[in-house]
């Protein structure tokens, strides 16, 4: 059920998987795949033709006197229901040429302040949503920048899911080839594994919080296309080894870029906007050729 | 992590494929955790309990199966096993590797009557 409204599950979401492949098990239609399984595994009357089956009702009711106990295949991930819902934000984002980036980092580490310096920077249409357990406060912030923004609050929820991200889309209805920014719930844990449909998670990680933050949380810079080492105009004021966050970031993810920020001073938010161009561009190419 | 989360999803599954008249109950719900995966077993049982009452799978019995962590070590760029996340490659002690299974959290398959 969804956190952010109470409302029942999207058939959206079911129309897509079927379309998409991305669950294993659909849910309504796929009669004749639960009766293969549930005989390959009872071993019993295997001379049944397997067309008989097919799109009649449910397996196993004509056989009396069989063992009752059997074994019904499910092969479906865990976390396929917010998968789907991921693709169906997907979809729709492309078909509005957006390019979204999932914004992770923990708390404090300053995703709103580059948010709030990079909107300022940017040329070309942007929304965010904002994902926080409590207040209004990053959405009003991002708000005062001219920039659309809608929060969503998560009450006791530890990351955005894409059920709330569809909702929010919903609400903003961005314009085509917006620059979609989430910021996640800041924990550098769960929303590492909650595909919000977006076209890269982006790792906010401040020079303040130590080297060996990578090494602590590596599933989250694992999951992350780029990282941003934010702050660093506090560095010198703190001993940190800006070449060791490096290194400790590409010993969990090789393939991670990493960009060095002051939202305060802005430096290096120009490389940071160039990525945001070059991947946008990269996806409306890749869309373009196929 | 957000184990309470996970078993919602489960129970999700579990019920959309025991939706069916010749399903009284379900007794055992096998699943494939990956090392990597960060699920926390113990919380993911208990949560289990809670989650489920009320559902078929009320009272059925939770089978975590492990699967190994696979990695690609980026420097003798082979594909190896490893026990621990930040374990070093076990052929030529690289520290550089990235995941390429292990992050599982599938629902294998159920046992009904």
């Amino acid at each position: 059920m969804c956190t952010v409204c109470g409302c029942g599950d999207s058939h959206l979401a079911h129309d897509h998987s079927h379309d998409h492949g991305h669950s294993h098990h659909p849910h309504d239609h796929d009669h004749a795949h639960d009766h293969d399984h549930a005989h390959d595994h009872g071993h019993h009357h295997h001379g049944h033709a397997h067309n008989i089956h097919l799109g009649l009702g449910p397996a196993g009711t004509e056989v009396p006197g069989m063992s009752q106990e059997r074994l019904i295949e499910i092969e479906t991930g865990i976390l396929s229901h917010n998968d789907r819902l991921a693709q169906v934000n997907r979809a729709r984002l492309q078909a509005l040429d957006s390019f979204a980036v999932n914004l992770v980092s923990s708390p404090g580490s300053g995703k709103t302040t580059l948010l709030c310096a990079t909107i300022r920077a940017m040329e070309g249409p942007v929304a965010v949503i904002e994902g926080d357990q409590q207040t209004t406060n990053d959405a009003d912030r991002i708000r005062a920048t001219g920039a659309p923004a809608i929060q969503i609050n998560t009450g006791k929820g530890c990351h955005l899911d894409a059920h709330m991200v569809g909702h929010a889309l919903d609400h903003l209805n961005p314009a085509a080839g917006t620059t979609l920014f989430i910021e996640n719930v800041g924990n550098l844990v769960c929303p590492a594994a909650f595909d919000l449909g977006e076209d890269a998670k982006v790792a906010i990680l401040s020079v303040t919080e130590g080297e060996d933050k990578p090494l602590k949380y590596p599933d989250m810079f694992t999951a992350s296309r780029l990282a941003i080492l934010n702050k660093t105009d506090l560095a010198p004021h703190c001993d940190v080894d800006l070449d060791l966050y490096e290194a400790n970031l590409r010993r969990v993810n090789p393939l991670i870029e990493v960009i060095r920020v002051s939202a305060r001073t802005g430096e290096g938010l120009d490389r940071w906007i160039s990525w945001l161009r070059t991947n946008a561009l990269a996806k409306h190419m890749e869309q373009a050729a196929e | 992590m957000h184990e309470m989360s996970l078993c919602e999803g489960i129970r999700r599954v579990v019920e959309q494929a025991a939706d069916r008249p010749d399903v009284t109950r379900v007794t055992r719900v096998r699943l494939e955790i990956g090392r990597f995966a960060g699920v926390e077993k113990p919380a993911l049982g208990f949560a289990w309990e809670v989650v489920m009452r009320g559902s078929k799978a009320e009272g059925a019995e939770l089978v975590m199966l492990d699967l190994p962590g696979v990695a690609l070590c980026y420097d003798c760029m082979k594909t190896v096993e490893i026990e621990n996340r930040l374990d070093p490659c076990p052929l030529c002690g690289g520290g550089r590797l990235l995941p390429q299974g292990g992050d599982e959290m599938q629902i294998k398959d159920m046992e009904v009557i």
